[in-house]
């Protein structure tokens, strides 16, 4: 296991958490992700723009195309109401998870 | 809320796919221009700039399929062409697609029919009101000796019928009812009307309102009122073309008018009976005793009584019949308790559909088993074809499409064929329905209840795509698997086949004749079990040339004893005089004919018995003299009875021969003695052979054998007879006109019914075993035949792949011949590990046919070893035929064609 892939479903919750921020277009959020986590989370590219996708299908993000600080067109995605909903639901989760999780590895042995 | 969003993007990809598609070009371009800006400014030169940004995406195709199956646009666009390309497919290969669709319609059409018999009889309820509260009032008597059908099926007598319907806790209505006919006279010719005489609940038990006019009421039972009937629908149409005045209107029944009071509607059925008429029986309650078990009882449960409680009520109540009634002053009536009288009660439907259940379960059962050999053989055909694709498939994965998207494809394509063979098979289904119905097997119970519902159509579409995703996967997961470099490779022209790529339709192979094997085998013991019935002695000879015919003389019409027995003689000497006919005889039923039974406990002299014991049991029939001779029945020891000894009321019987050993040891012996049913004793004056009166399959009953016309029994004597004539020129109608006039000649208002030949009585006795022959001899030929095309298929296949082998092979010198046995060794290897399997199986599985069986038992050794010598044989045969081409290869040619 590489230490640093990533949990399965955690990279919607860090997509949707971004976005809260800002509307961003794809390569933006991939540069975004780089920097927030320090290269620590090694986010496929590949794997960004279907997860996007599957966002946009879901109603939890939406997209529109915009000048992109270059000037060129590119497509922006901002977060909407479900999908701010949903990013509290899922921060909470992950908070319960982590805090397990960083129980568990810390049992001291008998 | 989140529809909001999600609908109009649903919608625009759906139907703006172009600038979908270019959005989605655009994304990714935007994402690569500035990633690869970024990896310039990192130092790389733009040639590696472009490659680290690709790699970076992980394949582009890939990523922008994911995208699409994201947007879910994919599933509906995706199914779209894959449709379009399967019907392309099939279109493209007609001889494929025809043997395929070909073998699916069959196995689905028998499928689907068999099916809609086993709804139609089985699984849909009765035509009645919430018929699931509806309950056949059954009893077992393990106690009674003598009769073996008296210890399953006890009857109802009157008496029991009163205290159980005004005593129990737990019917909403009981009533008893028994089948019959009866001659009507003044509408048309006389006929012999279909009947059923029904007590006070059952109607309203059954629950049926009346089309027009009214039920029998309490008050149409009692003697001295009115006296009344209903019509069947069917009846009313025929004989007063469905007039709505016919309530109130009298009809002669037996001689008598009956006032008219009702009529029930269409598709109406009495339990198992068609109904022509319905008429209310009449009981005597001053004169009722605790015998006369004759009644079948019917009730309908009130709402959330089980079964079992019902039966506990009844149980309760068999004392309290005891108690309250009596056989006559001087009989104790204490000695039913040693009969052990218990209820059976059971649902209604069971009542109807009988013994058939068994039956359509296993047709049902080898039907499906059919289906699934056809399956293989399609998967088979499939397998081929994917296989000559095999290189297609491969450098389409190599291109980024993924396994799902292969697989989706071809279970697309098996799927079209799947209800495409569905539809061809409801159309076969239909037609098939149309020809069983229109041939009416005598022992399907519901037949016209048969027809295509929605149920059964629900069941083909799923029976077509389980088969589809059954024959379908087999060669998805075999070729649209992740294994694009192998398949690449060995798709080459240079290669010659891999063990691998024969393995799975081996394995095919080996199911389908392990499948056949069990068919087969299933079929073969229906054989052997008829060849068994049709040799044992019924007790009768040339049945084909025994003419029968029903004739009763109702007491209204002639009522004095001795008066009936003459016209009954009278009819004899006209029939015999008809040319052609060597005799004539009549009895009160014929064997196997179905008649209710008549039967009473019988002592011998010098036998005796304590005061709470009846003695056994035994079958009553009454027969004119020369009824032996004419319907062939071998006389053991005495003589026939005589017309001197019928109308000189001397005391004489005849016994059957298993009765004359039971009773004094040897047939011989029983000449001259006497027995007795009451007080008179009967001089025993003939024995003759036993006789299978329930059917060949039943044991042979003890009888005995009164004359036509007793002085002064219970019974008296016999109004309604079968009469049988023997003559070569049974069945043509120029005989049947004659024996009609020779009856009429002597009163014309007697109706003739049940004109047959004594050869349909005994084919009806074997009906079911005929029925259950005829549908595992057609399934076991058919996978069969398609378990002989499977083999052929496989080895002629093999043949095809291995030319080049073939080729080298003869070329090294090695000899035609041999070449050949290599290939019928293969199918042989093939077909001995599928039988081996298969009798195992069969081995396990026949014990569930069991009660079919007759004479052998479900491992009958004779079938256990042709069946599978019949098997190897065709199935070397069958891989014998392509294996000639292996040795007619040319080396040169094979070799050249590379």
């Amino acid at each position: 296991m590489k230490p640093s892939a990533l949990v399965q479903g955690t990279l919607d919750l860090l997509i949707l958490k971004i976005l809260a921020l800002e509307p961003l277009n794809g390569w933006a959020i991939s540069q975004r992700l780089k920097q927030v986590s320090g290269d620590v989370l090694q986010v496929s590219d590949g794997s960004l723009y279907p997860a996007l996708h599957k966002l946009e299908q879901g109603g939890w993000v939406t997209a529109e195309w915009k000048p992109s600080e270059n000037n060129r067109r590119a497509k922006f995605y901002s977060l909407t109401r479900v999908g701010r909903q949903e990013l509290k639901k899922e921060a909470a989760n992950w908070e319960r998870l982590s805090v397990a999780i960083t129980q568990v590895v810390k049992l001291k042995e008998a | 809320m989140r529809w909001w969003f999600t609908l109009p993007l649903r919608f625009r990809s759906l139907l703006r796919r172009g600038a979908v598609e270019r959005e989605l070009d655009d994304e990714l371009q935007y994402h690569l221009e500035r990633q690869i800006e970024q990896n310039i400014i990192r130092g790389l030169d733009p040639e590696e700039a472009r490659f680290a940004a690709l790699r970076s995406l992980d394949g582009l195709t890939q990523r922008k399929e994911e995208c699409r199956d994201a947007r879910r646009v994919n599933l509906l666009a995706d199914f779209a062409r894959d449709l379009r390309y399967g019907l392309r497919m099939l279109r493209l290969n007609p001889v494929f697609t025809a043997v395929a669709l070909l073998t699916l319609a069959i196995g689905i059409g028998a499928n689907t029919a068999v099916f809609s018999v086993v709804n139609s009889v089985l699984l849909k309820p009765l035509p009645y009101p919430n018929a699931e509260e509806l309950v056949g009032v059954r009893q077992t008597a393990p106690g009674a000796a003598g009769l073996a059908n008296f210890a399953d099926n006890l009857r109802l007598s009157p008496s029991m019928y009163f205290t159980y319907a005004e005593q129990n806790h737990t019917f909403q209505a009981l009533g008893v009812w028994f089948p019959g006919t009866v001659p009507v006279t003044g509408l048309a010719e006389p006929e012999q009307a279909r009947s059923v005489w029904v007590s006070d609940g059952t109607l309203e038990a059954l629950g049926v309102q009346p089309e027009i006019g009214r039920w029998l009421s309490r008050a149409d039972q009692t003697t001295g009122a009115p006296e009344t009937l209903m019509l069947g629908y069917g009846y009313w149409q025929r004989r007063f073309g469905g007039d709505r005045s016919v309530i109130g209107r009298g009809i002669m029944v037996e001689s008598r008018p009956r006032e008219i009071v009702g009529v029930m509607p269409q598709g109406f059925r009495f339990v198992n009976a068609d109904a022509d008429l319905i008429l209310p029986v009449r009981f005597d309650r001053s004169k009722l005793i605790l015998a006369n078990f004759a009644y079948q009882g019917i009730a309908r449960l009130k709402p959330g009584v089980t079964i079992k409680e019902a039966s506990a009520d009844v149980a309760r109540m068999v004392p309290i019949w005891m108690n309250s009634w009596s056989n006559g002053p001087g009989t104790n009536p204490r000695v039913y308790e040693t009969w052990r009288i218990a209820p059976a009660l059971r649902p209604l439907k069971q009542e109807v559909i009988g013994n058939i259940g068994g039956v359509l379960w296993v047709v049902m059962g080898t039907i499906g088993v059919v289906m699934l050999i056809a399956c293989a053989n399609v998967a088979n055909l499939l397998l081929v074809r994917a296989e000559a694709r095999q290189q297609e498939l491969a450098i389409r994965a190599a291109l980024g499409a993924g396994w799902g998207r292969i697989a989706r494809e071809l279970l697309v394509e098996s799927g079209l064929l799947g209800l495409l063979g569905g539809a061809l098979g409801v159309g076969l289904a239909y037609e098939g329905l149309r020809l069983l119905v229109s041939i009416g097997p005598t022992n399907l119970p519901r037949l016209s209840e048969i027809s295509l519902d929605g149920r059964v159509l629900a069941f083909t579409v799923l029976l077509s795509l389980l088969s589809s995703l059954l024959f379908g996967l087999i060669p998805a997961v075999k070729y649209a698997g992740p294994r694009t470099s192998a398949a690449l490779r060995s798709a080459g022209r240079t290669s010659s086949a891999s063990r691998e790529r024969h393995r799975t339709r081996n394995i095919l192979v080996v199911a389908q004749v392990a499948m056949a094997l069990v068919l087969l085998v299933s079929a073969g013991l229906m054989i052997r079990t008829f060849l068994a019935l049709r040799t044992v002695e019924p007790g009768f000879t040339h049945a084909e040339h025994l003419q029968t015919m029903r004739i009763s003389i109702p007491p209204s019409l002639i009522a004095e004893k001795l008066r009936v027995t003459r016209m009954q003689n009278d009819i004899s000497d006209k029939l015999a005089a008809i040319p052609g006919v060597s005799s004539v005889g009549f009895a009160s039923g014929l064997p196997m004919e179905g008649i209710e039974p008549d039967w009473d406990a019988v002592v011998a002299e010098g036998q005796s018995y304590a005061a709470d014991e009846i003695p056994p049991l035994r079958l009553f029939k009454n027969v004119s003299p020369g009824f032996f001779k004419t319907a062939g029945t071998r006389m053991v020891a005495g003589r026939e009875l005589t017309w001197t000894d019928v109308y000189g009321s001397r005391p004489v019987a005849m016994v059957s021969e298993n009765l004359a050993r039971e009773l004094w040891g040897a047939p011989p012996a029983a000449v001259g003695k006497r027995i007795r049913e009451f007080r008179q004793w009967f001089e025993v004056i003939g024995v003759v052979q036993d006789v299978r009166e329930n059917g060949v399959h039943e044991k042979a009953p003890a009888i005995v054998y009164w004359p036509t016309m007793v002085g002064d029994t219970y019974f008296g004597q016999v109004r309604t007879v079968t009469f049988v004539v023997r003559s070569d020129r049974t069945g043509t109608e120029g005989f049947l006109n004659q024996i009609r006039q020779a009856v009429w000649s002597v009163n014309p208002s007697l109706p003739l019914a049940s004109v047959r030949t004594m050869r349909d009585i005994y084919d009806g006795s074997l009906a079911r075993t005929s029925f259950t022959l005829v549908m595992l001899g057609i399934a076991g030929g058919m996978a069969l035949l398609l378990g002989l095309v499977g083999i052929y298929g496989v080895i002629s296949y093999a043949v095809s792949q291995r030319r080049r082998e073939i080729g080298i092979r003869l070329a090294l010198g090695a000899q035609q011949g041999e070449l050949m046995r290599m290939f019928v060794r293969h199918g042989f290897v093939l077909v001995g590990i599928g039988v081996a399997i298969g009798l195992v199986a069969a081995i396990g599985l026949m014990q569930l046919m069991k009660s079919l069986l007759f004479g052998i038992s479900p491992l009958d050794p004779l079938t256990y070893a042709a069946v599978p010598v019949v098997l190897v044989a065709a199935a070397v045969l069958a891989s014998y035929l392509p294996a000639r081409r292996a040795a007619a290869v040319d080396p040169v040619e094979a070799l050249k064609a590379e």
